[in-house]
């Protein structure tokens, strides 16, 4: 005979004869009420694994503490990024647009036009620079100032330098400006001074793709962490698997408290690295406001906001979730009644 | 109620606990299953529990095919079925009552049925006013009876004992035996796996007798 079960098909003959009002469930339970229960019983569960939780708040905390600062280290890079981005939103408006001019405006001409320029409401301030006065000043800062002598004319224009009008104007209201003074008859060359917002954009965009897939690596380790402290538990509730899986729980019935314990401790490390955002933020507000004072500015540092703040905590709930997930299934089918 | 069909269980590395058995239990009967350790009663409950399947044969409890029960159907198979353990299985991180409504809260009741059911099974064993006691300062007989409210609480058709006497002197094993013929007298099928055979003649139910995995004839004590 092999070792494999096979499984025959049963002799009609040797099958047992159903007793006449031998009901088809041995014990009863009305669907409603079970849908009832089993909602009861989410409830139950829900409760009981968070208790559990603070009944051993020293084990429980260190667990939180951990998730909480992985959390943290790329929430508060992303709220740093978004702070750094409302401030260079500000200074999108400082973008300069410099006019350089024909050769054949004369200076008076074209300090006829910076007063005409700045009777506009869209510009806050012209100053010009005359072609003489831009060569001394290449003279004094490039050390070139022997082979600049030995030119017969001097190659450089006279120059606009054009401050567009209010603190918050965009590059796209700038562009508009920089289009319409590049047509200018006197104008021969416009030159729109927003490299450095961009390039402040691109390290930004750079410094957010860093704390994304930190943020991504660190939820990693937070799924390492729950799935770890998960398995643990597990084999402290060795017995009561055991038990509950003889008296008929379901294997959903089993992982419940398990994936209820994850949860808690993702949603616990939430609200920790949001509590440590909120602490650094405090820490860093008296320093910001003193800084913004000395520029004259009422800049003052924006935290992760309602929706955000719920995104976290919903996000480290489900990643708590999800660690206890992954290894319930595996665990728990390793603890069968013997 | 239940039906043997020819049932071998080999375990892996060559012990043959079942050897081709066959037997019937009819519905409302009280049968008592016996033999030395190690010929096959453990083994025979298993089965009956679904903790094993066979090698081969056929086992049908309360008219299903246990063979053709699928893994996912196994919780929901015993449910209906209690079961009472030599080692009681207590959870001693809860009260009596908690340990006793596991198989409710398992199965779904609400809570107030779950209270009125609880205290009912632990009136039943005479334990009700224990209820809110840790299992653990419990005596051993205390303990037994705490097991058997659970296996009753969820009213199953058929009950499956091990051994339930092993550790109790004979004045708590007849009274143990005694709650097990009330339950059978309002209509449970109940068979008792027990090497106390002193205890045993003096009951007159059927008796199984193993022997290596096989079947000693069937005797009326």
């Amino acid at each position: 005979m092999s070792a494999t079960p096979t499984r025959r098909q049963p002799k009609r003959s040797l099958a047992p004869v159903r007793e006449p009002g031998a009901g088809a469930s041995i014990s009863p339970v009305q669907l409603k009420d079970r849908w009832r229960g089993y909602w009861a019983n989410q409830k139950v569960v829900a409760r009981q694994t968070l208790l559990r939780l603070v009944a051993q708040p020293a084990s429980s905390m260190m667990t939180v503490l951990v998730i909480g600062i992985a959390l943290a280290l790329p929430v508060v890079m992303l709220v740093s990024l978004s702070n750094i981005e409302q401030l260079g939103r500000g200074w999108d408006g400082a973008a300069r647009i410099s006019l350089f001019l024909k050769r054949d405006v004369s200076d008076d001409n074209a300090r006829g036009l910076a007063d005409r320029l700045e009777q506009r409401k869209d510009i806050a301030a012209v100053q010009f620079t005359s072609a003489s006065e831009a060569l001394d000043e290449f003279r004094q800062l490039s050390g070139y100032g022997e082979v600049l002598d030995s030119l017969e004319s001097n190659p450089l224009p006279g120059v606009l330098v054009v401050t567009p009008a209010g603190g918050d104007v965009d590059a796209d209201t700038s562009r508009t400006l920089f289009d319409e003074l590049s047509m200018l008859p006197d104008v021969d060359q416009a030159k729109l001074d927003l490299e450095w917002v961009q390039r402040l954009h691109a390290m930004m965009d750079i410094g957010k793709r860093i704390s994304l897939s930190l943020g991504f690596l660190l939820s990693l380790g937070v799924l390492l962490v729950i799935g770890n402290t998960i398995k643990l538990a597990i084999e402290a509730r060795r017995d009561e698997i055991v038990v509950v899986k003889l008296v008929g729980g379901t294997d959903a019935f089993v992982r419940r408290p398990f994936l209820y314990t994850g949860f808690w401790y993702g949603l616990g490390g939430g609200i920790t690295a949001w509590l440590i955002l909120q602490f650094s933020m405090l820490l860093l507000a008296g320093p910001v406001s003193m800084l913004s004072g000395l520029y004259e500015s009422e800049y003052s540092l924006t935290g992760l906001g309602f929706g955000n703040t719920l995104m976290l905590w919903l996000t480290s709930g489900f990643l708590g979730w999800m660690g206890a997930w992954l290894v319930v299934g595996r665990q728990l089918k390793s603890i069968e009644p013997r | 109620m239940i039906q043997f069909d020819d049932v071998s269980k080999r375990y892996e590395g060559g012990h043959t606990a079942l050897n081709h058995l066959s037997f019937q239990i009819e519905r409302n009967e009280m049968v008592f299953l016996t033999g030395h350790s190690g010929a096959g009663k453990s083994t025979l409950l298993k089965l009956i529990m679904m903790m094993e399947r066979p090698t081969s044969g056929q086992v049908f409890v309360d008219g299903k095919n246990l063979n053709r029960l699928p893994a996912r159907k196994i919780p929901e198979h015993r449910r209906g079925v209690g079961v009472v353990f030599q080692n009681h299985q207590l959870l001693f991180d809860r009260s009596v009552f908690d340990n006793v409504a596991l198989p409710l809260i398992i199965a779904g009741f609400q809570p107030r049925d779950v209270g009125r059911r609880v205290r009912a099974a632990l009136d039943k064993v005479g334990l009700l006013d224990k209820e809110k006691k840790n299992p653990i300062t419990l005596s051993g007989g205390e303990q037994q009876r705490v097991g058997i409210a659970r296996a009753v609480v969820n009213k199953p058709a058929l009950l499956l004992a091990d051994e339930p006497t092993g550790n109790l002197d004979p004045e708590l094993s007849a009274e143990i035996m005694h709650l097990f013929e009330q339950f059978n007298q309002v209509g449970v099928t109940i068979l008792i796996a027990s090497h106390d055979l002193s205890l045993i003649a003096r009951l007159p139910h059927r008796l199984i007798s193993l022997k290596a995995g096989q079947l000693l004839r069937p005797e009326v004590a």
